[in-house]
């Protein structure tokens, strides 16, 4: 019982250790909140888009889309805003999601002048398939938001599942993203 | 996280050459300031155009933001945060007041949608066991550890086992040494 008694001391703090170098090297970021909303239907929604530019030539986008718009299919959804330096760090990613990631990338200006928005998108490039304006912030506050960017994966029922806090990167979306939006594709 | 600065930034002081009379009154002023500056509330970051009318809602509403976590600036509530998001929230919980809410449906508006991670202080459940009682059931097995430990200490102390037969006759050969 004595002999026991002496090595708690010393099993309790091998522990410990073990666990805060699981912590701090296991990717385990603190600034990443839990978030309440995966596993939720996505909040309603119904949101403008920007105005189209005049001399745009591209593919057809939408402008302004709504949370029913997005039932039947698997999409991805990405908060972003000019105003936002880590979002255009993202953006050549998500520029070379392309169609050929064979899943709808929709994006929500979050607290952003739709005029700036647009310059943003003509200047960078326009990697989504639909655009809205969440210029209130609040559709953000539904999503549970805190910082952009961030990106959702929206299941065929309208499930949030997936979310990605801070901007994606090649290996995020190939690690992360893309095997979880194949799975859900396959569901029914 | 680039949604918002956290601080409110200080307006710079200038700094001006004046007679020694002009400097004297400066610097009383200065005192006087710094004097008054021991009787101000702590800051917050909650603007008059935010303020609803009523007083007794905008009472609870700020009791509520004091307990509700800025998501971006993590250690400061919505009440003292500087944050878009923070005043976004207090916007969006005096709406949630003004339509009528009770506190706790006003606050688990807000927790529904951020987790109970808004929440500075969290809630007491199984998960938040540990962290609520933990610190005290550390305490209390320190102390019953320390209790057990000067017991059997003082009881090893207190009763010295008698001597054996061998230990008295050498007591005695030693009492009884010739000089």
């Amino acid at each position: 019982m004595g002999r026991i008694l002496l090595i708690v001391p010393l099993a309790l703090f091998v522990a410990l250790v073990v666990y805060f170098f699981v912590a701090m090297h296991g990717g385990y970021d603190p600034s990443t909140l839990p978030s309440a909303m995966v596993g939720k239907p996505v909040p309603v929604f119904d949101l403008p888009g920007p105005p189209a530019p005049p001399n745009y030539s591209g593919p057809p986008v939408k402008l302004g889309f709504s949370s029913r718009d997005m039932l039947g299919h698997v999409v991805l959804v990405n908060f972003f805003a000019s105003w936002c330096v880590p979002c255009r760090a993202e953006h050549p990613v998500l520029m070379g999601l392309g169609s050929s990631a064979g899943v709808p990338l929709v994006g929500i200006a979050y607290k952003d002048k739709p005029k700036d928005a647009v310059d943003f998108l003509q200047e960078y490039g326009n990697p989504y398939v639909a655009i809205a304006l969440d210029e209130s912030g609040r559709t953000g506050i539904d999503f549970g938001v805190y910082g952009v960017p961030e990106t959702y994966i929206v299941d065929k029922h309208g499930i949030i599942r997936v979310r990605h806090v801070g901007p994606l990167t090649a290996e995020s979306v190939a690690r992360e993203i893309l095997p979880a939006v194949r799975a859900l594709q396959a569901q029914p | 996280m680039a949604t918002s600065n956290c601080g409110s930034p200080l307006p710079a002081l200038s700094r001006r050459r004046g007679s020694a009379t002009t400097r004297r009154v400066v610097g009383r002023g200065l005192l006087l300031a710094l004097g008054l500056l021991l009787f101000l509330a702590p800051a917050f970051a909650v603007e008059p155009s935010e303020m609803l009318k009523d007083k007794a809602l905008e009472a609870r509403a700020r009791a509520i933001g004091q307990e509700l976590r800025c998501l971006v600036c993590q250690n400061e509530s919505i009440d003292e945060s500087n944050a878009d998001l923070a005043h976004d929230l207090r916007v969006l919980l005096r709406q949630r007041i003004a339509v009528g809410d009770t506190d706790q449906q006003a606050i688990q508006f807000i927790v529904k949608r951020y987790g109970d991670f808004v929440l500075l202080k969290p809630p007491v459940e199984p998960a938040t066991w540990l962290l609520w009682f933990g610190p005290a059931a550390l305490l209390a097995a320190s102390a019953a550890g320390a209790l057990i430990f000067v017991r059997r200490r003082n009881r090893a102390a207190g009763e010295p086992a008698a001597l054996t037969a061998d230990e008295k006759r050498r007591l005695d050969e030693l009492l009884h040494e010739p000089e």
